[in-house]
């Protein structure tokens, strides 16, 4: 069966410094896959790179058996790969609501209407408070996002990725920054996404991962060092070692 | 000697002097905005102070127009530093259209000051014997001014080549230029570093003022006039470069220079056009980054 | 929390009201009609003041096709005078070079031109930001107004075509010595595109257009085509300022290249900063206040009007960023949070 997503080769330096070298990924239909590593290690760049902000060097990436490489990041949203931001990127002086209904606009083309008004779709606004629904977000519906404590941010970020639809989802640390009182909301979501979506989670707490996670992908200096199922990977020396600090690289932070 | 060598020579020349005059307008202009991403459309008024001041001190006070020209210099440095702690500081964080639209303001009441104090008639200003008057070498006399311009150029030139590249304060300029972030967590004090280079920028674009006295005349629409060159010269050397500012101080001016010569009427078009051909193919500029 | 306590039809209402909110928004707010009441009312208060009128509403105009741009798109252009004066070329030559004197289908074609060179520059110049589009918008319209001067035989050059007679508005009406034909028919073409402008705001494109100006980086990621969205908005924003240009040439009987004057980018944005930005009716305050006031203070003395704009302007900026409707603004929710306190 085609791989929902798949890496072929990704390459890629800053000047000088390469940041990712030759990883290869694979995501199945419905795959719950962590990817791990210390910092710097190039999780988000990956991301970046598989959602067409960055251009590889070299490498392909395929959709769903389609050859993705030369299409544009927002075509790539539209066929179905949809990603959230380590840092939330919000529209913060839009109510939750308008937030959603940008990405729904977007996604079934309901945005290239310039002549009717937005509240005439009542098929969208019901989606959108549909998601809400959802996410338990309906009470701040018409709130500004940068009025949303930040755990109720965070959710708005995933909600807007889960309106677009997604085939395959990238989650980068989606419950970073939130609160512990709240990061179980974050975390009840994720676990209770739809089946069908092929789920990518970078993530660094490691009770979320095991939960989460049937597969396991560890990255260090932006190279796949192992990949596999939880437990595998618990029991695995390197990455015990790349953990602690013991003998894998010399002071294995980069910047 | 051919016609067309009397030609390019000339373009050459002349072409140096204005390159000069832009080189040292406008490098104050491209360290600032590389270092602080602030942009700065007083940096023209700047200028036009320094002109203004050395309309002053050669006129009024009697004073010689090379000391003139650096005390005026020092002068309008000096001022320009309250400017940029008191106000700049404000809007580091703002976003571009905010500072585009301060800093105007700050032009135009400039330029209206200006026309209060010194009226709206260009203004020149007495020059010593040495600068008048030409340098004949046979086939063609070159005015004598603008060949101090070259040769101040080149003077000021060498002057910020060392310090940029070769003293410590200049090794901290192009670090805070590169990686702001990482200067300041390497200890390097960047808000000091920019008052400093701010305020050699402006005394630097004074002195440009001051000499563009005798080039164009000076007149309170300067700071306009001329800022939109300065940042053509900045946008196309690429922000944050000396050599960036230089390459397209050289380009720009000789290409405007040669437009001019040759084409008469059309000339003024050159520095467009280049400016827009190189902008597209390079949007950062020669040597900008990213 | 909360929310798990709440009855179903509970949960139901705040969904309810929620929908009703943007169901409801685009519709007419009696505030609205304020704007064209003074404009209709100065007509009848100030009949010897109709020629200045006119240039207010066309001013307005230009600050609305301004605002599409800038204000919602959040594209910072400093060129945008371009447009104008290709509306008041296209006029202008039509009607000296070959005798096209009807007045509402010469709108039509310079809104037509000007769009289309909006297309043109917007196609190549909006794949950049910052400084660098600031650079490339400015040089494009200092290069047409040096193309115009090159060939000042045919355009008139600085001098400009002077001695444009254009024939009367559908035919009926005539034009009166003190300009009150040309006010009505100014303020009723500003009336019909900002119709459209409004209708464009508030539509789904509209929203997008804002989604582009708060955070362009997540556009990109829910699959938003950015850069046609923004080609599209500069073309409009180019054709409606090519209409003001338009009546501009119309209601004057006379262009020069001034019109592409760096100054007209300038005076604009200032207007449009004054009023507030992406606020429909911020081009009405804005460009009303400061014509108003050049009038009447550039009189007295062009230097000190000068510096009180640029005192303006850094005044503006340090204290009141989103201009004089956003000053509003505050205020009201001032007076809001004032009156709900117990």
């Amino acid at each position: 069966m085609t791989a929902a997503l798949e890496v072929q080769g990704f390459n890629r330096s800053f000047g000088a410094l390469p940041v990712t070298r030759n990883v290869n990924l694979t995501l199945e239909r419905g795959a719950r896959r962590a990817l791990i590593g210390p910092n710097g290690a190039g999780k988000t760049t990956l991301v970046n790179l598989i959602t067409g902000a960055l251009k590889p060097s070299s490498g392909r990436v395929l959709l769903n058996g389609e050859d993705i490489t030369a299409v544009s990041q927002s075509q790539r949203a539209r066929r179905g790969l949809a990603r959230t931001f380590q840092i939330n990127q919000l529209f913060r002086g839009l109510s939750v609501l308008e937030n959603l209904g940008l990405a729904i606009g977007e996604r079934d083309g309901h945005s290239n209407n310039m002549w009717r008004a937005i509240g005439s779709n009542r098929a969208v606004l019901d989606e959108a408070l549909d998601h809400l629904e959802s996410l338990r977000l309906v009470d701040d519906a018409l709130k500004l996002v940068r009025e949303l404590p930040y755990g109720r941010q965070r959710l708005v970020e995933i909600a807007i990725a889960l309106a677009q639809k997604p085939r395959v989802l990238l989650l980068d640390e989606p419950a970073a920054g939130v609160p512990s009182s709240e990061s179980h909301l974050i975390l009840d979501v994720v676990a209770s996404l739809d089946p069908d979506i092929a789920i990518l989670i970078i993530e660094h707490d490691m009770d979320v991962v095991f939960r989460f996670a049937k597969q396991i992908t560890v990255m260090v200096q932006g190279a796949v060092l192992v990949e596999g199922p939880p437990d595998e990977i618990m029991h695995n020396e390197q990455v015990r070692a790349v953990y602690l600090g013991q003998e894998y690289g010399h002071g294995a932070n980069h910047g | 000697m051919p016609h067309f060598v009397i030609i390019a020579v000339s373009i050459l020349f002349d072409g140096l002097a204005y390159a000069m005059f832009l080189f040292i307008t406008s490098v104050g202009l491209s360290v600032t905005m590389g270092l602080m991403g602030f942009v700065n459309l007083a940096h023209g008024a700047f200028a036009m102070a320094g002109g203004y001041v050395v309309v002053t001190l050669t006129r009024t006070l009697g004073i010689g127009f090379v000391p003139a020209l650096a005390i005026s210099a020092v002068v309008v440095g000096a001022v320009s530093v309250v400017f940029e702690r008191f106000l700049y500081r404000r809007l580091y964080k703002s976003n571009d259209l905010e500072q585009v639209l301060l800093t105007i303001g700050l032009a135009f009441m400039a330029i209206a000051t200006a026309t209060y104090f010194y009226g709206p008639i260009p203004k020149s200003v007495p020059l010593p014997e040495w600068l008048q008057g030409d340098i004949n070498l046979g086939f063609r006399s070159f005015p004598s001014y603008r060949a101090f311009l070259i040769v101040l150029g080149v003077v000021l030139i060498a002057v910020l080549w060392y310090g940029f590249e070769r003293t410590n304060i200049g090794a901290k300029i192009r670090a805070a230029v590169d990686n702001r972030r990482m200067a300041e967590s390497v200890g390097i004090n960047v808000d000091l570093l920019f008052t400093l280079t701010f305020a050699v920028g402006s005394g630097l674009a004074a002195l440009g003022g001051g000499l563009a006295i005798q080039l164009f005349g000076l007149s309170p629409n300067f700071a306009v006039l001329y800022l939109v060159l300065f940042l053509i010269v900045v946008a196309v050397g690429g922000l944050g470069s000396l050599k960036g500012t230089l390459l397209a101080a050289l380009v720009l001016g000789i290409f405007d220079t040669a437009g001019k010569y040759l084409l008469a009427d059309a000339g003024g078009f050159f520095i467009y056009a280049v400016t827009v051909v190189v902008l597209l193919i390079k949007p950062a500029g020669f040597y900008g980054r990213e | 929390m909360a929310a798990s306590e709440r009855t179903i039809p509970d949960r139901k209402a705040t969904r309810e009201r929620a929908a009703e909110y943007l169901l409801r928004r685009h519709r007419f707010r009696p505030a609205e009609a304020l704007p064209w009441l003074i404009a209709i009312a100065v007509y009848f208060v100030f009949p010897d003041r109709m020629t200045f009128g006119s240039q207010v509403v066309i001013m307005v105009m230009f600050a609305l096709s301004l605002d599409l741009i800038l204000g919602y798109a959040g594209i910072v252009t400093l060129g945008h005078a371009a447009f104008f004066g290709i509306g008041a070329y296209t006029v202008g030559l039509g009607a000296a070079r070959l005798g096209w004197t009807e007045p509402i289908s010469g709108l039509f074609a310079a809104a037509i031109v000007s769009a289309f060179f909006g297309f043109l520059t917007g196609w190549f110049l909006l794949r950049y930001r910052g400084l660098t589009l600031l650079m490339l918008t400015l040089a494009t319209a200092i290069m047409l107004q040096e193309a115009g001067n090159l060939r000042s035989d045919f355009s008139g050059g600085y001098d400009g075509l002077p001695g444009l007679v254009f024939k009367p508005v559908l035919g009926l009406f005539d034009y009166d010595l003190y300009g009150h034909t040309n006010y009505i028919y100014a303020l009723v073409v500003l009336a019909v595109v900002f119709f459209f402008v409004r209708r464009i705001v508030y539509s789904p494109f509209g929203q997008a257009l804002t989604g582009i100006r708060e955070n362009v980086r997540r556009m990109h990621a829910i699959g938003s085509p950015v850069h046609r969205r923004l080609v599209t908005v500069y073309t409009i924003g180019a054709g409606i300022a090519g209409i003001a240009g338009a009546l501009f040439t119309q209601t004057n009987a006379y262009v020069t290249l001034t019109v592409f004057d760096f100054d007209n980018s300038a005076k604009v944005m200032v207007m449009l900063i004054l009023g507030g930005t992406g606020r429909l009716y911020g081009a009405f305050v804005g460009a009303v206040v400061y014509m108003v006031l050049e009038d009447k203070l550039s009189k007295l003395s062009p230097t000190f009007w000068q510096f009180g704009i640029g005192l303006l302007l850094v005044l503006g900026v340090l204290f009141a960023p989103r201009g004089l409707l956003g000053l509003l603004e505050n205020a009201g929710k001032y007076l809001s949070k004032f009156r709900s306190k117990p």
